[in-house]
């Protein structure tokens, strides 16, 4: 059965035609590449709206020009309105943890990488992951629709809370059609999410490749395995809160509306729905969604450091495998602390607020291995390796605020104000794109057969890393005076004399954004004028780099692969690839 | 050489960040609470277990960077003696402790917030939040509020609350306001409802902050320690015009505060 499957897999026929090739191809290869762009377009946009929230924050008054066109209701004279503001962050947040964070290094890595480390010719369905990566498509295009509409994107925030978001144009301005699509948006992208996670799940299981046993298995794919499940349960939830959501939009149900609401002095013709509901729904799939986020964080930093450190990571595959799974795991009973001031009963805050602490122990685990497998080692400092201590120290300091807000009455103080925003930026947001730059300038020279330049890699890393402790360790410190988060502008008494702050936080948010800059043009010179990559510029031990760069459509040239080691075989220079037939050397 | 650099880069944002929160650069307002010192105290101690795990992280990241440089071969590899296991035991017992603490000590400061009941003498005061203003009401002599009927809630005659004044005996003597005075020292019990969205009470000199939700009334209650006008503020997005939702609280002696509410009474 086994070899059954595998073998169908492999026999699709080399694809024929440009449209078959690069647009609706079944190979994982260009689906990976196709996720991957996505994610740089979303990078893109949800950066340029963030630089527009950070100008208005700092200068009120300012025009930005571009937005004026953009939106001439939304922003008259290029001065965004109290309103527009809230849809630049709702779809700031959407595009960003969606289409970026929980795409890229997930389905874009992943499809590209998965089947290869499996030693496999494709994923297991590979017309699913067409189709999985064309709904995400579709999604996307929804949620960019948004801005093109005449009451433009919603402004509910990317969690979308009811009844804000569910009693329609009543509520606001963009609570109309953007909303409606915005819900269709995301159903889409969990019907995209759950045809993948399926997919990954059948493939790591089903179409390894002989001698691949589960312990040889990457890290990379042990953490896109383990993301695949906790993808499954989340997203199953999130789908049908979407479309429930909708259903009281369009439908006149009241699954999140409750009775008697009154808006303009209207009774609203809704009765017997509660928007805790949707608080809980929402952070059921929310909260393991961070996870979501950061776990293919963990696994292509487990991945990409033995190859630069020369040495396997402290405690071989175990140790850090069983903690991402704990993590997975754990990641489902922790979401109320999302609601410590919800009204949710307050001895529920007790009951989410211990396991929101224990999920720190295999955190710390995860952390302590990656910072000790440093230790004694001969580390080559490139620039995957430099955004791979770069995500150990965000990840530290990330996960520090956690111990803050993870606690009821410390939250009920610090909750809604931009501490917040600085902890989940560090975490699930520059941890995982630190993460994610490790895994472009590392997987690179395999997916566009060139390499990256490396002087611009550590300028880009070097710029990068300081302006992001300049943005968001700030907005931590800002928050302890209880500066509130999602405001347009800062006209509370308290938080007027925070505008110098406010400005510093701005000017290094422009700066970061400029940064970016170098990491695009490095990407596109390097992708037509790179020097031509070798098969393993690394010294890498792991299958792809046992192919060429990039590798052929069924990625190995026909060629049956035996796995005989582990993924860290490394000591010094010296290395042994898993296909080889020597002795291993770092007893993996 | 680069991990030279990174070691420094990484010493000095620790130490320029400990500073930060050591100097009070950015700080918490002081606290008019009787039980704020309680969170205060649980902030402290956060500050300073999780700054210590924060500092020794980073610099222990810094160290090995600026020691295990690529040595070209001159140096033999190395293994962290004991492998994960001192790892995990250390994981396991100091954040194990770390976690003890806090939930122990911080299931007090919240208890104090949340699991006592109220004092059935506090002075109780009915808050109405809507896009985009507060609006507070007092029972008035007979010391009962009125029931509320969302179809009268009107901006237009200024019916906030949805009272009928015509029908119901207890809604005649009770006070709407837009501000909300309280005085001091003595237990206030606040009840919390929303007429349309999600928004949130929130006065950072209290240490309180809690969501209202539509279509559930919340209680919340505390007591303040020093007199003073201090701003509430809405937390929970609700609509365009939330970044300037707020309203304020004057807290007051007992004796001003008995003139206070006369004069309101007078002004109904």
């Amino acid at each position: 059965m086994h070899d059954m499957t595998a073998h169908a897999a492999a026999h699709h026929a080399p694809p024929q035609g440009f449209i078959r090739k690069y647009v609706f191809s079944v190979d994982h290869k260009v689906i990976g590449i196709q996720y991957t762009t996505l994610g740089l377009v979303s990078a893109f946009i949800g950066m340029a709206l963030s630089w527009a929230m950070r100008i208005h924050l700092a200068w009120p008054t300012a025009s930005i020009p571009l937005l004026g066109l953009l939106s001439p209701n939304g922003a008259p004279g290029g001065v965004p309105t109290p309103e527009y503001y809230l849809s630049l962050m709702t779809m700031h947040g959407t595009i960003m943890a969606f289409f970026l964070l929980t795409a890229a290094p997930m389905a874009g890595f992943g499809n590209f990488m998965l089947p290869i480390h499996a030693g496999a010719a494709d994923m297991a369905f590979p017309r699913l992951n067409m189709a999985s990566f064309w709904v995400t498509f579709v999604g996307f295009v929804l949620a960019c629709a948004t801005f093109f509409i005449p009451d433009g994107p919603p402004l509910s925030g990317w969690t979308a809370y009811a009844p804000l978001s569910a009693v329609g144009s009543v509520a606001g301005p963009g609570q109309g059609w953007g909303q409606n699509l915005w819900g269709l948006s995301i159903a889409l992208f969990c019907v995209a999410s759950l045809l993948g996670a399926l997919n990954f799940i059948v493939t790591t299981i089903d179409l390894r490749t002989k001698g691949m046993t589960l312990s040889r298995l990457p890290l990379a794919t042990w953490a896109w395995f383990i993301n695949a499940w906790v993808s499954l349960l989340a997203f199953a939830v999130l789908l049908p809160t979407c479309l429930l959501l909708v259903l009281d939009r369009l439908g006149g149900t009241s699954f999140f509306i409750p009775g008697g609401l009154v808006v303009n002095d209207k009774v609203l013709p809704h009765s017997g729905g509660s928007p805790l509901l949707f608080q809980h729904l929402f952070w059921f799939f929310g909260h393991p969604e961070v996870y979501i986020i950061i776990l293919p964080a963990f696994g292509i930093v487990a991945h990409v450091m033995p190859t630069f450190t020369r040495k396997p990571l402290v405690g071989g595959w175990k140790v850090i495998t069983y903690a991402m799974a704990a993590i997975g795991g754990l990641s489902f009973v922790v979401w109320g602390h999302h609601m410590f001031v919800s009204g949710m009963s307050p001895y529920m805050a007790m009951v989410f607020s211990v396991p929101t602490l224990i999920i720190t122990i295999p955190s710390v685990i995860a952390v302590l291995v990656f910072a000790f497998s440093l230790y004694g080692a001969n580390i080559r400092f490139t620039t995957p390796m430099l955004f791979c201590l770069g995500f150990i120290s965000l990840f530290i300091s990330g996960g520090i605020g956690g111990f803050f807000l993870a606690q009821p009455a410390v939250d009920s103080y610090l909750h809604a104000t931009s501490f917040v925003v600085g902890h989940f930026h560090f975490t699930m947001g520059l941890s995982a794109v630190f993460a994610a730059f490790a895994g472009f300038y590392y997987w690179f020279p395999k997916m566009w057969g060139r390499m990256m330049n490396e002087t611009l890699g550590k300028v880009h890393f070097w710029l990068s890393f300081v302006l992001v402790y300049c943005v968001f360790m700030t907005l931590h410190l800002m928050g302890l005076t209880g500066s509130v988060r999602r405001y347009s502008e800062f006209v509370a008494d308290f938080m007027v004399p925070l505008m110098p702050t406010n400005r510093f936080i701005t000017v290094a948010a422009l700066l970061l954004g400029a940064t970016q800059f170098i990491f695009f043009y490095n990407l596109l010179w390097s992708r037509f004028k790179g020097p031509k990559a070798p098969d393993n510029p690394w010294q890498a031990t792991t299958l792809e780099w046992d192919t060429t760069s990039p590798p052929p459509f069924d990625n190995f040239g026909g060629r049956q692969m035996t796995v005989y080691h582990g993924p860290m075989e490394y000591d010094g220079d010296a290395f042994v690839m898993q296909t080889s037939t020597e002795k291993s050397i770092a007893g993996t | 050489m680069p991990g030279k650099v990174f070691a420094v880069v990484v010493a000095i944002v620790t130490l320029a960040i400990a500073y930060c929160v050591i100097a009070h650069v950015w700080w918490m307002p002081v606290d008019i609470s009787v039980h704020g010192p309680n969170i205060d105290h649980q902030i402290e101690e956060t500050l300073l277990g999780a700054g210590i795990l924060f500092i020794a992280g980073q610099l222990v990241l810094a160290a090995f960077a600026f020691l295990y440089g690529d040595s070209k071969g001159a140096r033999k590899m190395k293994s962290f003696p004991g492998g994960a296991k001192p790892l995990i035991i250390f994981a396991f017992v100091v954040v194990g402790i770390e976690i003890l603490v806090l939930s122990f000590v911080g299931s007090k400061a919240w208890g104090s917030v949340y699991f006592t009941p109220p004092d059935p003498d506090s002075v109780r005061v009915d808050v109405q939040a809507g896009q985009f203003a507060f609006y507070f009401r007092y029972p008035g002599p007979d010391g009962k509020f009125g029931p509320l009927h969302p179809e009268l809630i009107s901006e237009g005659t200024q019916n906030f609350f949805g009272l009928d004044t015509d029908h119901d005996a207890d809604s005649k003597d009770d006070i709407v306001t837009a501000q909300l005075a309280i005085p001091v020292n003595k237990p206030v019990l606040l009840t919390l409802h929303s007429k349309d969205m999600g928004h949130s009470f929130d006065v950072r000199e209290l240490r309180v902050q809690q969501d209202f939700v539509p279509g559930i009334v919340i209680p919340i209650h505390f007591t303040a320690t020093q007199t003073g006008r201090f701003e509430i503020v809405c937390t929970q997005l609700c609509g365009l015009g939330h970044y300037n939702m707020k309203a304020y609280i004057e807290i007051m002696s007992q004796t001003d505060f008995d003139n206070w509410l006369k004069q309101q009474a007078a002004m109904q």
